[in-house]
C-alpha cells in the first residue's frame, strides 16, 4: 500500500510537470513518465495484460506520435521560448495552489462509507472475456483502426496546391 | 441476424480497400447506395423475416445480443435517409474520384457507428460506437483541410473527447455499484447502490450526452462544426450524427437504465427549454445562412429533449417523431444551403436576394422545410410538436408548454426573415447568372420535401405503426 | 466490503481527482493545440486508473482489463488524428497558437 501511495504521488507530480514544462518536448517526456508510472500501478492492481498495452502503446507509440508531430512543426527560437515561458508562468502558477487547496479540501471530504461494490465471484480469464463476452468491442476496434488509417491518409498528406 | 447490419458494411469496407484494381473505387458508390437503401427498406418493412430470422453460421460466430424495437427502426430510417442524401450531394460536390472514395469510406464508417449506437445494449459498447461515429466525423469535418474546417474539427475533437471522458468516468462508477456494463444489470442495481455515487454517475453521463448532442450549456462546438464542414458533411452532422450520438442515446439510456426519475426529468426539461429559447434568439441575430440553420438545430433539439423529459409514452413518441422530422427537414435545408453556397460562393444572407426567380425548386423546398420546422399543419413538424405539447399539458407543465408555443412563433419569425432575405424580393446584384443545380441534388431536395409532406398527411398511419409501439421501451 | 479495499479506493480516488484537476486546468488555460491534446491524455490516464481500481475493488479484474485495452486503442487513434489536425493547422498558420483560431466564434 505504501508503495502505491508513493507511486501515486510521483505520478501526480509527473503530470504536474508535464503541464508546466517549458518546451513541448519536455512535456511529451513528462507524459511518457506519467504513463510509465501508471503502467506499474496497473501491474500492481493485478492487471498484467492491460499494463503491457499501456506500456507499449501509451508510453511508446503515443510518445513517438507526439515527437514526430512536434518535429514536423517549426521549433521556436530561443528568444520566443523565453517570452512564451514568462507568459506561461503567469497563467500556470495558480495550478499548484489550486491543487494544494483541493487536496486539503478532499481530506475533509468523507467518501460515503456505505458504498457496496458489487463483488464479482467470476474467475474468468481476460482473454476469455475479451473474445467471448466483449466480441462486439473487438469489431468496434477494427472499425476504429480502419477509421484511424483513413484519417492518417487524409490528414498527414501534403496539400498539392500549396505554394 | 441483426448483426449483419454491422458485419456487412465492415466486410464491404475491407473488400473495397483491397488493392485489387481501380474498379473498386467506382463500385464503392453503388455499394453505399445499396447499403443505405437496404437499411431504410428493412426498417420500413420491419415485420419481415429479416429481423427475427436465424442465420446459423453467423449467429454461432457472432453471439452478441442487440436491442431491436420500434425506436431502433425509426433511427435506422433516419440514418439511411440522411446518409443517402449526403452521398448524392457528395457525388455532385466532389470532383475528384479519389476524394469521393475516401469520403464514401468514412460515410460508411459513420453510419456503421450510428447503427451500432442504436442497437447495442451494453454501456461500454455504446461508448465504442460513439467513438467510431465521432472519429469519422472529425476526419470528415477536416476533410477539405482549410482553416475553418480544421478549427471546427479541433473544437469538436476536444469537446467530444471531454464528453467521452465524462462517460467513461460514469461507466467506472456504474461498474462499482453493479459489477457489469450491460443496461439491464446497471438498471437493476441503481436502486440498491449508494445514493451519492449513483446520482453523480447519472449526472456526469447526462453532461457527456448533452455535449455530444449540443444542448445549450454545452453547445459551443456545434455552430462552428456545422458551418465549417464541407456541404455533404454538414448535412450528415446536422441531420443525424448529433441526434444519434446525443439525443437518441439520451432517450435510450434514460428509459433503459436510469428510469424516468424526478431529478432526471427536471434536468431534461430545463435544458430543453433553455435550448429552445437560446437557439431561437441566437438564430434571429445571424447573417450566415448555415450558422442560422445551426442555431435553429439547437432550438429544435431543445424540443426533442423537452418532449423526452416528460417521461410519458406520448412525450417520448412525440420526441422521437420530432427527431425523425428534424433529421428530414434539416437535411433538406442544409442540402439547399449547400446548393446556394455552391452557386453564390458565399453564405452571407445580406448578399443574397430574389433567388426564387433563379432557383425555384430550391426556394419551394426550403419553404416546405421551414414551414414544417415552425409547425404549420399539415406538415409533419406540426404533428410532432403537437404530441410534445399534449404530453406537456397532460403532465401539468403548463409553463413549459407555453414557452414551447411562443418559441414556435420565434421560429416562424427567423425563418420568414431568412426566406425574405434569401429567396424573395428583388434579385440581388450580380446574381443574374445563378442556375438551379444538378439533377442529383434536386432529386434529393424534392424527395425529402415529399417525405415531410407525406409524413404529415399520412400521420395516422405512422402514428399507429411506428410511434405508438415505442411505449414498449418504457416497460422494463 | 473490507476496510482495506475501502481505504484503497479512497486513496486512489483522492489522486484521481487531483489528476482530473491538472488535466482540466491545462485544457482550459493552454494556448497550444498540442498541449490541449496532452491535457486530454492526462485526463484519459486518470480515467484508465479509475477503471482499473474499480475492477480491482469489485474483483472484476478481467472485465476492467478488457475495457482498458479498448480505451487505449481508441485513445491512440484520437491522438493520431489530433496530431494530424495540429500538423495541418501548422501548415496553414505557421504556428500552433489557439488564439490564431478565432475565425469562428462559439
Amino acid at each position: 500500500m505504501n508503495l502505491n501511495i508513493f507511486l501515486l504521488v510521483i505520478m501526480t507530480l509527473a503530470a504536474l510537470w508535464t503541464v508546466m514544462a517549458r518546451s513541448l518536448l519536455k512535456a511529451t517526456m513528462g507524459l511518457a513518465i506519467t504513463s510509465a508510472i501508471l503502467t506499474i500501478l496497473i501491474f500492481r492492481m493485478a492487471s498484467p495484460l492491460a499494463a503491457v498495452f499501456e506500456l507499449s502503446v501509451c508510453t511508446g507509440l503515443i510518445t513517438v506520435v507526439f515527437v514526430s508531430t512536434i518535429s514536423m512543426t517549426k521549433p521556436l527560437t530561443h528568444k520566443e521560448i523565453i517570452e512564451a515561458s514568462k507568459d506561461r508562468l503567469k497563467r500556470f502558477w495558480y495550478l499548484p495552489v489550486i491543487m494544494i487547496l483541493a487536496a486539503i479540501g478532499l481530506c475533509f471530504l468523507k467518501i460515503p462509507g456505505d458504498i457496496k461494490p458489487a463483488l464479482s465471484t467470476g474467475t474468468m480469464d481476460v482473454r476469455n472475456v475479451l473474445w467471448n463476452l466483449r466480441q462486439l468491442d473487438m469489431f468496434g476496434q477494427v472499425i476504429i483502426i480502419i477509421a484511424g488509417a483513413l484519417g492518417v491518409a487524409i490528414l498527414f498528406k501534403e496539400r498539392k496546391d500549396e505554394p | 441476424m441483426p448483426s449483419l447490419i454491422i458485419l456487412v458494411p465492415l466486410l464491404g469496407l475491407i473488400i473495397l480497400n483491397m488493392p485489387i484494381g481501380n474498379f473498386m473505387r467506382r463500385g464503392a458508390f453503388w455499394f453505399a447506395i445499396a447499403l443505405f437503401s437496404a437499411q431504410v427498406l428493412l426498417a420500413v418493412f420491419h415485420h419481415s423475416l429479416a429481423w427475427t430470422g436465424k442465420l446459423p453460421p453467423v449467429d454461432a460466430l457472432f453471439k452478441v445480443g442487440f436491442t431491436i424495437d420500434h425506436l431502433t427502426f425509426i433511427m435506422f430510417i433516419c440514418i439511411g435517409l440522411v446518409s443517402f442524401s449526403s452521398l448524392l450531394v457528395a457525388r455532385h460536390a466532389m470532383g475528384d474520384e479519389g476524394e469521393l472514395f475516401k469520403f464514401i469510406n468514412l460515410l460508411i464508417i459513420a453510419s456503421v457507428g450510428m447503427s451500432g449506437i442504436v442497437m447495442v445494449k451494453d454501456i461500454f459498447s455504446l461508448y465504442i460506437f460513439l467513438e467510431i461515429t465521432s472519429i469519422a466525423s472529425f476526419i470528415l469535418i477536416a476533410f477539405r483541410k482549410d482553416v475553418y474546417g480544421l478549427e471546427g474539427a479541433f473544437k469538436y475533437l476536444v469537446l467530444s473527447a471531454v464528453a467521452t471522458i465524462l462517460m467513461l468516468t460514469s461507466i467506472a462508477l456504474f461498474i462499482l455499484v453493479s459489477g457489469d456494463t450491460s443496461f439491464s444489470t446497471i438498471g437493476a442495481s441503481l436502486q440498491s447502490g449508494n445514493r451519492v455515487i449513483v446520482m453523480l454517475a447519472i449526472g456526469i453521463f447526462i453532461c457527456g450526452l448533452f455535449i455530444k448532442g449540443g444542448v445549450v450549456p454545452f453547445h459551443g462546438w456545434l455552430p462552428d462544426a456545422y458551418m465549417s464542414a464541407p456541404a455533404p458533411v454538414s448535412i450528415l452532422l446536422a441531420g443525424i450524427i448529433t441526434k444519434a450520438a446525443g439525443i437518441y442515446t439520451l432517450i435510450r439510456i434514460t428509459s433503459a437504465v436510469f428510469g424516468f426519475i424526478e431529478p432526471v426529468k427536471a434536468i431534461l426539461m430545463l435544458a430543453g427549454t433553455v435550448s429552445i429559447l437560446f437557439g431561437a434568439f441566437a438564430a434571429l441575430g445571424q447573417n450566415d445562412f448555415k450558422r442560422m440553420l445551426a442555431y435553429s438545430s439547437i432550438s429544435q433539439i431543445g424540443y426533442i429533449v423537452l418532449g423526452a423529459g416528460t417521461g410519458t409514452a406520448l412525450g417520448i413518441a412525440g420526441a422521437v417523431f420530432h427527431l425523425f422530422n428534424h433529421s428530414v427537414f434539416k437535411s433538406l435545408l442544409f442540402v439547399n444551403a449547400s446548393a446556394v453556397e455552391k452557386e453564390l460562393k458565399t453564405n452571407d444572407m445580406n448578399r443574397m436576394g430574389g433567388l426564387s426567380y433563379r432557383m425555384p425548386i430550391t426556394s419551394a423546398t426550403s419553404m416546405v422545410g421551414f414551414l414544417s420546422t415552425c409547425g404549420i399543419p399539415p406538415l409533419s413538424g406540426f404533428w410532432s410538436k403537437l404530441l410534445i405539447l399534449i404530453a406537456l399539458w397532460q403532465t401539468g407543465h403548463f409553463a413549459y408548454a407555453t414557452i414551447a408555443v411562443l418559441a414556435s412563433v420565434l421560429t416562424l419569425a427567423y425563418f420568414l426573415m431568412m426566406q425574405r432575405k434569401v429567396f424573395f424580393g428583388k434579385l440581388a446584384l450580380g446574381l443574374e447568372n445563378v442556375k438551379e443545380r444538378g439533377a442529383g441534388i434536386m432529386f434529393v431536395s424534392i424527395a425529402l420535401a415529399f417525405i415531410t409532406i407525406g409524413a404529415g398527411i399520412f400521420f395516422p398511419v405512422i402514428y399507429n405503426n411506428f410511434l405508438l409501439p415505442i411505449k414498449e421501451i418504457l416497460v422494463k | 466490503m473490507s476496510l482495506n479495499l475501502m481505504q484503497t479506493f479512497s486513496i486512489f480516488g483522492f489522486f484521481i481527482i487531483l489528476l482530473f484537476i491538472v488535466g482540466t486546468y491545462c485544457l482550459v488555460v493552454t494556448r497550444n493545440i498540442l498541449r490541449a491534446v496532452i491535457a486530454l491524455e492526462i485526463l484519459i490516464k486518470a480515467v484508465t486508473l479509475l477503471l482499473i481500481v474499480v475492477g480491482y475493488i469489485t474483483g472484476n479484474v478481467a472485465l476492467a482489463q478488457s475495457l482498458v485495452i479498448t480505451v487505449i486503442v481508441i485513445e491512440v487513434v484520437i491522438v493520431v488524428i489530433a496530431g494530424g489536425i495540429a500538423l495541418s493547422v501548422f501548415r496553414h498558420n505557421d504556428d500552433l497558437d489557439v488564439r490564431r483560431l478565432q475565425n469562428l466564434k462559439g
